[in-house]
């Protein structure tokens, strides 16, 4: 067994998701199943491979120096607070955070 | 007037004859999709209002006698994990049901601004997550070829609304094969392009080294048309690149003798249907006929890409998918603190497969697992570029099958994810490796089930690929 019932907690709380008791178990077992076949990238030996960390070559990517800093109007808020579950023009209100 | 399979040559004629309006046109469509929608549940949300203004200025335009841009009054429909200003995007997802984008994707917004027609937006796997469109939270698509079977997916709805005609060309998304396998099971073209060469601006993230954007259509030519639209540099995307781009349609017009195709050995593996392997041995057959060089390679890391997909893939859609919070948009649940109302409307907001990746996702990022998977992952995804680029330089072109499998049935595959996961074998490698691909319509099994036959390019050989495609399309070979 890769991954214990006690991990899939661990990060399922690490991710902020309330998972069901039923979610838990499946979870840990589909994905037990699929760490266990991810198990076969060991046998290959990566010593002196470099990750992939960017897909485009250096040759391919865009002007890598900076564009220039223009001003560009941004008036977007109204319509951005608009699709906020509980707006409070200009801010997005949520639970109370801090203790008094 | 019949026009369930215009092309967007047919449409462009249409308008200019006078035959029929662009606003006519539109209605002709919509007509179409309230007819067939209710069973193929291809569209999410129709954009009328939207549709209609735009078709009016393209109507307004032949009024008055001026020249017509390449899209004027092509109805197409966009992929709902693409962001469409004041329509409804939803990406499949319970979390998003409500939202309305402020802006437009940058492929939306080139080609609305070439005339096109918005109809609508279509169905998908929930933020794209998905081989068969069974993980979207508003239902299935159905196979408009085969109704008790799947589209394929992640982008059923918009490979399943070309195919029944319910739109002349759509974008779709390909992240793993979500544009490939569904064209590859609807019978029709689908193309991803270069990671780089469409801008990802708009496109609701998923793995955003893997994401791009891309077309279907009934033909390759309609292909290589809106390509030369959505392709190109957008200073809103820093990884879209400047590299020129070409005219799509003389490339896919130049003759393919003396080309040479790589067919690797590793794609015709254990897994394989016996019906599909036929008809892409009979695909492969006809470039030999049209004077192609056949070659056989090898491309050794093969076995490994499903694996190196699903740690990369859900690691970036972990932290992609962590600003689905409740505070800006999308669904709220309270709780009883800031921490609980995360807590509650991730975990009501999401569904079973992208939960699924998400704790998957987060467990291959997380201390002590990093080093074995994620890095891991990088690394063998490294090799699996170098098989691509260790092939381009003795072919010009790698043919392979899209899916080992045929379109099937609904409900076949949920219950096991890993046994779905494992039918991405032969696009995901692509993915990774950022190079273009094409899936095109190779023969039906049974006269009845559509295989799609591969083709992959070196990095923007997005002309070689389309060549190919034509030839082989011009050469019959949707009906092998």
């Amino acid at each position: 067994m890769r991954i214990t019932r006690e991990d899939v907690f661990r990060v399922a709380d690490l991710a902020y998701l309330d998972l069901s008791e039923s979610e838990l178990e499946t979870y840990r077992k589909q994905i037990d199943e699929i760490l266990e076949y991810a198990g076969k990238l060991n046998e290959l030996n990566t010593t002196n491979v470099e990750p992939m960390a960017q897909v485009l070559a250096d040759d391919q990517t865009a002007d890598a120096t900076l564009r220039e800093d223009v001003v560009v109007p941004c008036d977007v808020a109204p319509e951005i607070l608009k699709q906020a579950p509980d707006p409070e023009p200009p801010y997005f209100r949520v639970p109370k955070v801090i203790e008094r | 007037m019949m026009t369930t399979n215009w092309t967007i040559d047919g449409v462009k004629d249409a308008l200019t004859g006078k035959k029929i309006s662009a606003r006519e046109l539109a209605s002709d469509y919509y007509k179409r999709i309230d007819a067939r929608n209710p069973e193929l549940n291809a569209y999410l949300t129709l954009s009328q209002d939207r549709a209609f203004a735009q078709a009016e200025r393209v109507d307004a335009l032949v009024a008055a006698g001026k020249p017509l841009p390449p899209f004027a009054g092509v109805p197409i429909a966009v992929k709902d994990v693409i962001s469409t200003r004041g329509v409804r995007t939803t990406c499949g997802s319970k979390i998003l049901e409500n939202y309305i984008p402020p802006y437009d994707a940058t492929a939306v917004q080139r080609l609305e601004a070439a005339g096109a027609v918005i109809l609508g937006k279509t169905n998908c796997d929930e933020f794209a997550m998905g081989s068969s469109n069974e993980n979207s939270a508003y239902g299935p698509v159905r196979n408009p070829e085969a109704p008790d079977r799947v589209p394929g997916g992640s982008s059923g709805g918009s490979a399943a609304a070309v195919a029944a005609g319910l739109a002349v060309v759509s974008l779709g998304t390909d992240t793993g094969g979500s544009i490939r396998q569904p064209g590859s099971f609807c019978g029709i073209p689908a193309m991803m392009p270069s990671y780089g060469r469409v801008s990802r601006y708009g496109l609701i993230a998923f793995a955003s080294s893997l994401d791009r954007i891309g077309p279907f259509a009934k033909n390759v030519h309609d292909i290589a048309t809106v390509l030369q639209i959505i392709a190109g540099r957008d200073a809103n995307d820093s990884t879209s690149t400047t590299a020129p781009v070409p005219d799509y349609r003389a490339e896919a017009d130049k003759p393919v003798k003396g080309l040479r195709i790589g067919i690797p050995k590793e794609y015709f593996g254990a897994g394989m249907d016996p019906e599909v392997r036929k008809k892409v041995e009979a695909g492969i057959e006809l470039y030999r006929k049209l004077g192609c060089e056949v070659r056989e390679i090898r491309m050794p890391h093969t076995d490994y890409a499903i694996a190196v997909y699903y740690i990369i893939a859900t690691a970036e859609a972990s932290s992609n998918l962590a600003r689905y919070d409740g505070v800006r948009y999308g669904l709220r649940v309270d709780g009883d603190s800031l921490l609980s109302m995360y807590r509650k409307t991730r975990g009501a907001g999401f569904g079973t497969e992208v939960k699924r990746r998400i704790v998957l996702g987060t467990y291959v990022l997380s201390a002590g697992y990093y080093d074995a998977y994620y890095l891991k992952g990088q690394k063998v995804r490294a090799l699996i570029a170098q098989d691509f680029r260790d092939a381009f330089t003795k072919v010009d072109a790698i043919v392979t099958p899209t899916s080992p499998v045929p379109a099937f049935k609904l409900g076949e595959r949920t219950g096991d994810p890993l046994q779905m996961y494992l039918a991405d074998i032969y696009t995901v490698t692509g993915s990774l490796a950022g190079v273009p691909g094409i899936s095109v319509p190779c023969g039906k099994i049974c006269g009845k089930l559509p295989v799609g036959l591969q083709i992959f390019g070196p990095p923007f050989g997005e002309g070689r690929v389309l060549q190919l495609a034509q030839a082989f399309e011009q050469a019959g070979g949707a009906a092998l």
